[in-house]
């Protein structure tokens, strides 16, 4: 009987481990909502900083936020999608394809600071953009590439090849049964993928700070020439920031909270989109 | 119908450039990196425009960086020192003019600057002249700097990208602190990760998997600056009040929240690796009298050995490449590290924290720029190697 003693004893020390690791991950997540909760208001989300940013809301970098998510899922989302369908329905399995992967999942591997330096040397820079909204959607536009023809090409991985034979079978062409018959059946595939990469740009920080983030702004711009305020940026800016602590601290609790809600939003969105499909 | 035809082909040329616009857009950023900062290599680390000047009979023609800053900060204070004659060494540069030579000396409109700073230089064997070139006389002898190579880069041991006249470009202790940070996350989070992962795989049952496995993907979805604020607000006091330690920003204090950071990657792929193990082969170990613990180790593992591999790498890749978190708690300072706990600075951290106030061009954009191009060489390599032994 001693290697089952040795079996239970390792099996609930591993839960154990477990336990601990899911219980100081959740931790986290309390934490941030725990202390950002009572710094939640209409005006902490309506208003502007005041005060030399001690005061006030966090709007102009929601509104940032939300801007630059916009900006480069509209950028990102076209190429992405198509390039997952070139993977999984058009490439051959040859030498291209093979470094076309291997790209695709270095590309995913790049920190994303490299991207910030890249943003900085081409947009901003090179093409003269200046620090801008557009520099900085395009910047984050790249980083999610990676995510989105990911998901699209396992999308479409899962669809069974006998639909495709069967429409061929049926004398479609092959463009027509792509987009009439894989792409809409991997569609709840596609989209909770999408969404993931939405909760992904709005966390980015590294690649706005010198591609678009500004320090503060009193009001919103909706141009893609200037620059706008954004939440992760502006979290770091509160959290690093020495003056006054307690006031700083707590603006930035707030401001973690709102983003983190956002990923949490996406997070539900995804389940929902997937119980919508599934009935 | 023919117009249908257009279409199509139209639609499916459009989804072939797409296809290749991933590997045009990664060969592009390397080429973006390198060319930004391959600028650094043509140039030498005195500030742009300055020439460094000595007596006719110094016998020391050459000086590194790190000779020329010992000279100005006063570590080294005789020529012979750094391979001259035995005469000690002043320094002289524009603000000790004033106190030289009197205005009129200099003429009105300073006509007889240059003349006098030759003067001055040639009547003492043991000046050290630092001067924009355009004072400087022809016929003085002047000092050479070498040229920037990245071998230099690579063995320098101090970062003062910014240090006057000559700029420190040393970057072994921001690699090397990036390697230590990353070793201690690993050290944490990858016994951590694989317990997490077998209990996930071959443990616990499929609902309380499923809870866990969706909270540890929310948890890989929080962005990396809510994990830096978490460690700033209690990973660092923490660190600084269990060791009694001065500061809390400290390189434990960035390998702790690395590990977590690395954690949900780490448990997921290495889960997937070892749920992928058949069935049949599991059957067959316990029809053998094996128990499930021996089932687990001498079957389930080494099956998903490859896989599990490939996550720990691509665990190491996250914690390396990771930002924000890191430049918020590990103190940032430019030294190489010689414990956990001590401040260190990482790469990701250098290239964040001082991108914002070079400016485009300097020395110090295009060092930024090589380090930004080391970064992304080391992630390439881990993820080629995580790759290889995906596919094995």
């Amino acid at each position: 009987m001693n290697k089952n003693l040795k079996e239970k004893l390792i099996f609930s020390l591993f839960g154990a481990v477990t336990a601990l690791v899911v219980l100081v991950t959740v931790a986290i997540l309390v934490f941030i909502i725990f202390r950002g909760i009572g710094q939640i208001s209409w005006d902490f989300i309506s208003k502007a900083p005041e005060n030399g940013m001690m005061e006030g809301g966090i709007f102009p970098a929601i509104m940032g936020t939300l801007l630059l998510i916009t900006g480069s899922c509209v950028l990102a989302f076209p190429i992405g999608v198509l390039s997952g369908i070139f993977m999984n329905e058009y490439a051959h399995e040859n030498a291209f394809k093979r470094i076309v992967t291997m790209m695709t999942s270095n590309l995913a591997g790049i920190p994303s600071i490299v991207f910030g330096l890249f943003g900085l040397a081409l947009f901003v820079n090179f093409f003269k953009m200046g620090v801008s909204l557009m520099a900085g959607c395009c910047t984050l536009a790249i980083l999610v590439l990676p995510v989105i023809i990911r998901t699209t090409e396992e999308a479409l991985k899962q669809i069974d090849d006998t639909y495709r034979f069967s429409g061929y079978a049926l004398g479609t062409s092959k463009f027509k049964t792509v987009f009439g018959i894989i792409l809409p059946m991997a569609m709840p595939n596609i989209i909770t993928g999408l969404i993931l990469s939405i909760g992904r740009v709005a966390g980015e920080t590294a690649p706005i700070i010198f591609t678009v983030a500004a320090y503060y702004l009193s009001e919103i711009s909706f141009s893609l020439q200037s620059p706008v305020m954004a939440l992760p940026y502006h979290l770091y800016v509160m959290a690093t920031s020495g003056i006054d602590l307690e006031k700083s601290r707590s603006i930035a609790f707030g401001t973690a909270l709102i983003l983190m809600s956002i990923v949490l939003i996406m997070n539900l969105l995804v389940g929902g989109v997937k119980r919508f499909y599934s009935k | 119908m023919t117009f249908q035809k257009v279409k199509e082909k139209l639609i499916e040329s459009i989804i072939y450039c797409s296809g290749t616009f991933t590997t045009l857009l990664v060969i592009f950023i390397i080429v973006f990196l390198f060319k930004e900062g391959s600028g650094l290599f043509n140039k030498k680390p005195v500030e742009e425009g300055y020439a460094l000047a000595v007596n006719r009979f110094n016998r020391v023609s050459k000086l590194t960086p790190a000779q020329i800053k010992g000279i100005i900060e006063g570590d080294i204070t005789n020529w012979s020192q750094v391979g001259g004659n035995y005469d000690s060494i002043y320094t002289f540069n524009l603000s000790d003019v004033e106190s030289k030579f009197t205005q009129e000396e200099l003429g009105d409109e300073f006509e007889h600057l240059n003349e006098k700073i030759a003067e001055y230089i040639e009547s003492n064997t043991g000046v050290f002249a630092f001067f924009p070139e355009k004072y400087l006389d022809s016929s003085l002898t002047q000092i050479e700097v070498d040229k920037i190579t990245l071998s230099s880069m690579l063995k320098g041991k101090e970062w003062y990208p910014t240090a006057n006249p000559a700029a420190q470009l040393g970057v072994l202790p921001i690699i090397l602190g990036s390697l230590w940070v990353t070793f201690g996350a690993i050290l944490l989070a990858l016994p951590l990760g694989l317990i997490v992962a077998i209990y996930l795989a071959e443990i616990c049952g499929d609902n309380l998997k499923n809870i866990i496995k969706s909270v540890i993907e929310l948890l890989a979805g929080i962005p990396s600056v809510v994990y830096g604020f978490f460690g700033l607000v209690i990973i660092v006091p923490l660190v600084q009040q269990t060791f009694n330690l001065p500061v809390g920003e400290t390189a434990l204090s960035g390998s702790i929240l690395l590990a977590l950071i690395s954690l949900p990657t780490i448990i997921s792929l290495s889960e997937d690796a070892i749920s992928s193990t058949p069935q049949d082969l599991k059957n067959a170990s316990l029809a053998l009298g094996a128990n499930k613990l021996q089932t687990i180790f001498r079957v389930s593992l080494p099956y998903a050995s490859s896989g599990i591999i490939s996550a720990s790498i691509l665990g190491v890749g996250r914690a390396f490449g990771e930002t924000m978190a890191v430049l918020m708690v590990t103190g940032n300072a430019a030294i190489i590290p010689s414990g956990f706990f001590e401040p260190v600075r990482t790469i990701t951290a250098t290239i964040a924290a001082e991108l914002g106030e070079a400016a485009s061009g300097s020395i110090h954009y295009e060092a930024l720029f090589i380090l930004g191009a080391i970064l992304f060489v080391f992630t390439f390599c881990i993820n080629l190697i995580a790759e290889f032994f995906s596919h094995k």
